[in-house]
């Protein structure tokens, strides 16, 4: 069996949340959680190998957040997934991202891999460190920012592009070895029935116990970045709104008090 | 985490990314802001440009890290560091910390920067803080922004206290909410930045300083992956945090058609394309284009926002601009609570007479009472 492992997160869809402009803090009510789209664009990928031969291929999502995150591992298996895995414990709660790798590394560590993907960054963070940090905290070679990928016929190793600002690297790398994936590398499938109702197919929840994890390396007390303050941007005062009897009046305008302001 | 005597680690490092021996702009941004650091520091802290490459590559390089203030260079030179890779650059500047314990090190967030520091950070097993777009040392300073740009209540915090840990602001929650994070119990500090938004120094051709080469220890087998070939991608380099005027284009546009009329405004006001990233997710335009949280941050003299509704993903990353233009049908479009002049209207019939008007500025400004 090829065992490949995709870790995922839950996140609240941060182009939903508004800001109360009253007090100034989040309104986070109502708004929905999501799979991390990098995540979907990392499992996708992964179901992609699996398609090649379904019957020895599995696939495994692991993630870590609070009972209700199964929602999103449900979709997961639903895309196709064989199973998945939670890590769920108030003593991996306030995690940041070097706790959070070493709590998902011994998530890790319980399981078979041969690859592990993850999405480049969640969007509640936008940190990109939780998978480099993984891969570090269990030797792997690692590739980021994956926009293509091949794997070899004989599974020893893939062969990816690598976006950069200005182009792309293409890097091979042995296998086992962990990639986080962009959403440029594929487009992720829809749920299907199979997937909905295959009994066989389970969600396995864990505490920090069962997956041996030293206490004093998660949690919010073992994390080495903390919280001084957070506050919300301040809104910039409205400026000058221009109007006219014909788009070249207005047009004129613009043009005129840009250059009157030596702005050009 | 084992204890760390905090008193050994000292000055301000930067990771001086080069790329085919030339030295990444976000680069010498740090080594700015690095500086302004180190005054707050105090203790005759040093910036320091860390350089990381070839031989052939890194050997011109520490002239421009002095010109644009670097006290000192540390160049770590192989021939397997020519091509970035994880594993032999992460390999390299841990063993340059264990050496010489910095008490900061700043690194850009470019795609090599966020692909090295996390790694970095693992391994030293310290805190790190991503794509920062302001730091402090003084809590007196770290006041003085939050009260001038932020809505937090700085009543309770002391001007006069002496902590001297560094503060690191950064965008969460797409841009919704700013948090300052700190590192206190794990030395070096470190932070990724995001680029274009420190200040460069003005260069003094004249500086110059002491040059450190340090030796790592480092084999063809510490190098797990290959980098078979580099592609520059074939379409013009796209240069949003240096450009003076960007002309940006969003959802309003009603299709992938809408950018060939940006690109010719941004043509005739010597300006670069930008978009949103609706526009980005919907393929109209490459996601080299992207302004916002998840994209880049701008700070141009004028941005055109057309037809960009301005979620807060994308004020995030443009809202410094020093002037904003909003051309937008819908009146109640939140781009116009941050833009500086706003525009009710078809950006199909208003941008092509802003063409026309351009090169007519001085007659229209003197026109203007």
């Amino acid at each position: 069996m090829f065992n490949i492992i995709v870790c995922a997160k839950q996140v609240p869809d941060t182009n939903e949340i508004k800001i109360n402009p009253e007090t100034g803090s989040l309104i986070r009510d109502g708004v929905p959680s999501i799979l991390n789209p990098d995540d979907a664009n990392a499992l996708e990928e992964a179901l992609k190998v699996k398609d090649t031969d379904p019957d020895n291929i599995h696939v495994t999502v692991v993630s870590m957040g609070p009972p209700q995150a199964q929602d999103m591992l449900f979709e997961c298996i639903a895309m196709g997934a064989d199973e998945a895995v939670l890590l769920s414990d108030r003593a991996v709660g306030g995690s940041d991202t070097w706790a959070t790798s070493n709590a998902i590394t011994a998530v890790i560590k319980k399981l078979p891999f041969d690859m592990i993907f993850s999405g480049r960054q969640a969007i509640d963070g936008d940190t990109a460190q939780v998978g480099p940090q993984i891969a570090e905290k269990l030797d792997l070679p690692l590739v980021t920012y994956v926009q293509k990928f091949e794997i070899a016929s004989d599974k020893k190793s893939v062969k990816v592009e690598r976006q950069l600002e200005d182009g792309y690297e293409v890097i091979e790398a042995p296998i086992p070895c962990m990639l986080t994936c962009t959403k440029e590398l594929n487009t992720p499938r829809y749920m299907n029935m199979a997937g909905i109702f295959n009994p066989d197919k389970k969600i396995t929840v864990w505490s920090a116990k069962d997956v041996e994890v030293d206490l004093t390396t998660v949690g919010l007390k073992a994390s080495p970045t903390n919280v001084f303050r957070s506050f919300t941007p301040k809104p910039k005062g409205k400026g000058t709104m221009l109007s006219g009897d014909t788009e070249k009046d207005v047009a004129q305008k613009l043009v005129g008090s840009l250059k009157k302001k030596h702005v050009i | 985490m084992s204890e760390v005597n905090f008193a050994e680690y000292k000055n301000i490092w930067v990771f001086a990314e080069q790329r085919d021996g030339k030295i990444m702009n976000v680069a010498l941004e740090l080594i700015g802001e690095g500086k302004r650091l180190a005054a707050e520091l105090g203790d005759d802290a040093k910036v320091v440009a860390l350089l990381v490459g070839s031989e052939e590559q890194v050997k011109d390089l520490p002239k421009e890290c002095f010109t644009y203030g670097a006290d000192m260079v540390y160049t770590v030179t192989d021939p397997l560091l020519e091509k970035y890779t994880t594993d032999a650059y992460c390999s390299v500047i841990t063993q340059a910390i264990q050496k010489f314990k910095p008490e900061i090190i700043l690194y850009g967030a470019t795609h090599i920067g966020r692909d090295l520091a996390p790694r970095v950070a693992g391994r030293a097993n310290v805190g790190l803080t991503a794509d920062c777009t302001h730091l402090d040392i003084s809590l007196a300073k770290y006041i003085d922004f939050a009260e001038a740009n932020t809505t937090l209540n700085t009543a309770g915090l002391d001007r006069n206290d002496p902590d001297k840990k560094l503060k690191m602001t950064r965008p969460a929650f797409g841009g919704n909410l700013m948090a300052t994070i700190v590192s206190p119990t794990s030395r070096p500090q470190m932070a990724t930045v995001r680029p274009g938004v420190m200040q460069k120094l003005e260069p003094n051709p004249n500086a110059t300083g002491e040059v450190v080469e340090f030796k790592p220890v480092l084999t063809e087998a510490d190098l797990r992956v290959k980098v078979l070939e580099i592609v520059k991608s074939a379409k013009e380099l796209v240069s949003l945090t240096e450009a003076d005027i960007i002309c940006s284009g969003g959802r309003g546009l009603g299709g992938p058609e809408g950018f060939e009329l940006i690109q010719k405004f941004a043509d005739k006001v010597g300006g670069v394309v930008g978009s949103s990233r609706a526009c980005v997710d919907a393929g109209w335009i490459g996601h080299d284009h992207q302004v916002g949280q998840t994209g880049t941050t701008v700070k141009p003299k004028i941005y055109f926002a057309c037809g960009i509704s301005g979620a807060i993903q994308h004020l995030a990353g443009m809202q410094n601009s020093e002037c904003i233009v909003a051309i937008n049908k819908d009146p109640d479009a939140p781009i116009f609570e941050v833009a500086d002049y706003g525009i009710v209207g078809d950006l199909y019939k208003v941008i092509p007479e802003i063409m026309d008007a351009w090169d007519n500025a001085e007659a229209l400004a003197d026109a203007l009472k």
